[in-house]
């Protein structure tokens, strides 16, 4: 290992330290976390696993509203909502995209667990909804079709 | 690009506040050729926040198959006029943007 | 025996009416979730920019109502202005004011008068925030006056005028009923009930490349896929095709900018 390397190295723990100890705030002043893992998965099962969801239940209590058809796949509106009780966490993934996980979102004191959201879909797919509440996991899915309009370019 | 426009609407009906949100950003998926016939580096916003009144209700986390100039919705329970919404995102390049509204 | 022939009209109608009222309720939420209103906000910036030699911004630009009157002016569009003699629509009209409120040149101020994803043009982003002062005023563009008369009756000729290297005129895509380009439909143009609820719409967001267009971009469009040569900006003829299509649509509440496919 590099000097330089070994200095930052020592910066670095340096800086987590002062971190842990709120004496400095994160620069952006977010605790902005991105599952890596989960949003580079190519299948949705491998997605949900990284989620800790895998196996979810079907439910009914999960309901997405969205078209059929949709006329066009660089915009795909979709509205989701969980009517599981204590639903704390909603996942929302579109099978054949080459990254499935398309969201996930918390929600905590004070929010519904309702979300509405616009998303590119390569090609027509099952669109896949995994409600998380108190640690079980529900789900849902819906198949959207999608075609192209227009003369192209 | 700088981070573009911002614009929120949050509306109290029947005891649920309604947030809607337009965002200007490409959410470059990193697939797509650009005119110089280059693949666009990926640039896409990973987090997106909603407090209200200073308290964080959602937290968002998204991937670069969001659409361009993303449109979100959220609901808050209910909440009062003049409530303070705060929406803030934050992309892969460590770009942030925000806006602010009260209740109406 | 009725109720089977009824059951069997019923399977063969259902899946091109299924199909269409899927397309409505996509372009419906679509609509409801359009970041549209991001192009109006830019386009109020520059309307009230300084800009050109004269360092004016285009607030006392007189759209037909009066210097500065926004409200239900594009509804208004197209139209004859005395100080030009002639038929002018938003684009065109907005072109002027660049040049004369502003003192910039014509090759300055049509430079780049169609942009893309990253950057919209400047005509994209002012013709947004202007269309969206017409919001709920009823299309009703000028009609009065000889000039105004004669640019629809050239705009009606020119619609079904065959031309260029395939020798297409606009019917030759929107004179039938039930053709389609792909998945999208094509209306026929010449009846109000197809046109109506298009004007009403236009200029539009496009979400298939994220682009905000307007009715000058698709007249030019039309003529290229049409393989004709590049129609000019402002141009009488494509004055003339836009107040064809606006008098057919009359009387619509103008419900634009909107977000099409």
């Amino acid at each position: 290992m590099n000097d330089q390397r070994r200095g930052l190295l020592r910066a670095a723990g340096a800086l987590a330290a002062l971190l842990a100890a709120g004496l400095l705030k994160p620069i952006a002043a977010f605790a902005a976390s991105w599952n890596k893992d989960a949003f580079g998965a190519k299948s949705a099962a491998d997605a949900l696993k990284s989620l800790g969801a895998s196996q979810p239940v079907a439910s009914k209590d999960v309901v997405i509203e969205a078209p059929q058809i949709a006329e066009n796949g660089a915009v795909v509106p979709i509205e989701i909502t969980s009517t599981v009780p204590g639903t704390t966490s909603i996942a929302v993934l579109i099978d054949k995209n080459p990254f499935p996980l398309v969201g996930k979102f918390d929600f905590m004191e004070g929010a519904l667990p309702f979300v509405k959201v616009n998303v590119k879909m390569g090609e027509s797919s099952d669109v896949r909804v995994v409600a998380t509440a108190g640690g079980k996991h529900y789900v849902a899915t819906r198949e959207i079709k999608v075609t192209i309009g227009g003369c192209g370019g | 690009m700088a981070a573009g426009p911002m614009k929120m609407r949050a509306t109290l009906l029947g005891g649920v506040t309604d947030v809607r949100v337009l965002m200007s950003h490409p959410m470059e998926t990193g697939q797509r050729k650009g005119p110089d016939g280059q693949l666009v580096p990926l640039h896409f916003i990973q987090n997106v926040t909603v407090k209200v009144n200073g308290k964080t209700v959602v937290e968002g986390q998204i991937s670069q198959a969001i659409s361009r100039n993303p449109v979100f919705s959220f609901r808050i329970k209910g909440g009062a006029k003049g409530d303070k919404i705060e929406v803030s995102w934050l992309d892969n390049k460590g770009e942030t943007n925000k806006t602010e509204t009260a209740v109406a | 025996m009725r109720v089977a022939i009824s059951a069997v009209l019923a399977l063969t109608l259902a899946p091109a009416f299924a199909q269409q009222s899927q397309f409505e309720k996509y372009q419906k939420m679509v609509a409801e979730a359009s970041p549209v209103e991001l192009f109006e906000l830019e386009g109020e910036a520059l309307w009230k920019k300084k800009q050109g030699p004269k360092n004016v911004s285009l607030e006392q630009c007189d759209l037909g109502m009066g210097p500065g009157v926004l409200a239900g002016a594009y509804a208004r569009l197209p139209r004859y202005f005395a100080d030009t003699d002639r038929v002018m629509d938003l684009e065109t009209r907005m072109l002027h004011c660049m040049m004369t409120l502003q003192g910039r040149s014509h090759e300055e101020a049509t430079k780049r008068l169609f942009g893309n994803a990253n950057q919209p043009s400047e005509m994209e982003y002012l013709s947004a925030y202007v269309a969206a002062q017409s919001r709920g005023h009823a299309l009703a563009p000028g009609q009065s006056h000889p000039k105004e008369q004669a640019s629809y009756e050239l705009g009606k000729k020119l619609y079904f005028v065959r031309t260029g290297l395939w020798d297409f005129s606009c019917a030759s895509c929107h004179g039938t009923e039930g053709k389609r380009i792909r998945m999208s439909e094509l209306p026929v143009l010449y009846k109000p009930e197809a046109t109506r609820p298009l004007i009403a719409t236009w200029p539009a967001y496009r979400v298939s490349n994220s682009t905000f267009k307007t009715l000058e971009w698709r007249m030019n469009n039309c003529f290229a896929q049409m393989r004709t040569p590049e129609p000019v900006f402002g141009s009488e003829v494509v004055n003339a095709l836009v107040m064809f299509l606006t008098v057919t649509a009359k009387g619509e509440p103008y419900r634009g900018p909107g977000t099409k496919r």
